[in-house]
């Protein structure tokens, strides 16, 4: 029997808050019951559960809200506002593609899915940062150190190719968290205002896929792994403007390839 | 609607029918925290959309627990961001030909799981109001049971006091 050991503080919480294993019940009932102070604090403790749960209990019996729906919010969640919307990106981009390439890096996995999961996140990114009208890039292009720094931060060397045979002008570029590491993107604009952009981060496997397309709503995206680095070229979404986009990103690290591999 | 809604789908299939029920409670609770019910659904709202996306970090366990410490931290944040307002100016929001001091109504109680440090009114509404274990309470604020309780503890003499009329919360400001 442990009926005789003394009460303790813990003892009396459980008590109220029913957690009391059952071989103490007695002794502290015992307890109480010539401890006239300690059963008016325990009486008060009590009280005050009661009336918590009397005041705010009701709350859970209202209806639940429209806004408060699963399907609503998954509504929301997808980037009906933009705050969410920017909030679910950055969640997206550094966690969203955790749950991918965890499964693919456990073995079910192969270049193909990695590629499209850094599409997927690479659009988000680039859905992000093209509305951005004042601060779509952290550093500019006519910043010298824009690669150096973007290079360093990836672990590769990095380019940002000259695009303007299809129109487009780099902006610059900004380091992103990414789950594979840091992840940098360059941004062009074209003519029309419109923007793609170049998401690189270093790919653990040297393995070399081709061009994978993925189109989400108006947004299109080519991704691909060479030389150790994982490539997303993301735009608006008309295929054949974007592969030529993406052959010239390939052309250009093709380039100086026989110093890399 | 593009990779987010993508990212959705494959999300909310296991995670969501395990949500739903459980929005009552969170509604409850967070009721109890942020004491406006237009704050507290927005709390509830920003925590089933942080659910959902990160269903995938969500590796078994309970459930429950896991909303809880989510919406706590986002409580934390939301507080934060309020104006660094010193807290017992909560009291001033409180119209007082509105509340006698003891009216048996819930005013009093609200003013008093107000005047809690913010880490002991989480102890003691996880444990009352949402009926969690210790050890579930210990989970979701990240702390040894032995600093639930002792949260727990304090929480309970502070409240007592308040509502027994001794308000010590109040001589601080004085």
């Amino acid at each position: 029997m442990t009926d005789n050991a003394p009460i303790t503080e813990d003892e009396l919480h459980a008590y109220v808050d029913g957690a009391l294993p059952a071989d103490r019940l007695a002794a502290v009932e015992a307890y109480l019951s010539v401890n006239p102070e300690e059963a008016a604090r325990i009486a008060a403790w009590r009280s005050q559960a009661a009336r918590i749960r009397e005041h705010f209990g009701a709350v859970a019996d209202e209806p639940i809200p429209e806004r408060l729906r699963i399907e609503n919010i998954a509504v929301r969640a997808s980037g009906i506002r933009r705050k969410v919307a920017i909030a679910a990106a950055i969640a997206f981009l550094i966690g969203g593609t955790a749950g991918w390439l965890g499964r693919d890096l456990s073995g079910l996995g192969n270049e193909r899915q990695i590629a499209l999961a850094l599409a997927d996140a690479a659009i988000a990114a680039h859905r992000l940062y093209i509305a951005e009208v004042r601060h779509p890039i952290e550093v500019r292009a006519e910043e010298e150190h824009l690669l150096r720094w973007l290079s360093r931060k990836v672990g590769s060397p990095l380019k940002a190719p000259d695009l303007a045979s299809e129109g487009l002008k780099l902006l610059g570029g900004r380091l992103l968290p990414g789950v594979r590491g840091p992840t940098a993107l360059f941004m062009y604009e074209g003519a029309g205002g419109e923007r793609v952009t170049i998401t690189c981060v270093r790919a653990t496997s040297e393995g070399e896929t081709g061009f994978r397309w993925r189109q989400a709503g108006e947004i299109g995206a080519l991704a691909w792994i060479d030389g150790g680095i994982a490539f997303v070229v993301a735009g608006p979404s008309e295929r054949e403007r974007l592969d030529r986009v993406a052959r010239l990103v390939y052309a250009a690290y093709e380039e100086s390839s026989p110093a890399r591999r | 609607m593009g990779a987010l809604t993508f990212a959705m789908e494959l999300d909310m299939t296991s995670v969501r029918r395990g949500l739903e029920p459980l929005i009552p409670a969170l509604r409850r609770f967070a009721r109890a925290l942020a004491r406006n019910s237009e704050a507290a659904d927005d709390l509830v709202q920003d925590t089933l959309v942080r659910a959902l996306r990160a269903e995938h970090l969500f590796h078994g366990g309970d459930l429950r627990t896991w909303l809880f410490t989510i919406l706590l931290n986002l409580d934390r944040n939301r507080r934060r961001g309020l104006s660094r307002r010193p807290v017992l100016a909560v009291i001033e929001d409180v119209d007082p030909a509105a509340a006698p001091a003891s009216d048996g109504s819930g005013r009093d109680i609200e003013r008093g799981l107000a005047l809690l440090p913010a880490e002991q009114r989480e102890v003691l509404l996880l444990v009352t109001l949402e009926g969690l274990s210790y050890r579930e309470a210990a989970e979701i604020q990240g702390v040894p049971i032995g600093t639930v309780m002792s949260r727990l503890s304090r929480a309970r003499s502070a409240l007592r006091a308040h509502l027994e009329g001794e308000m010590p919360q109040l001589r601080r400001v004085q």
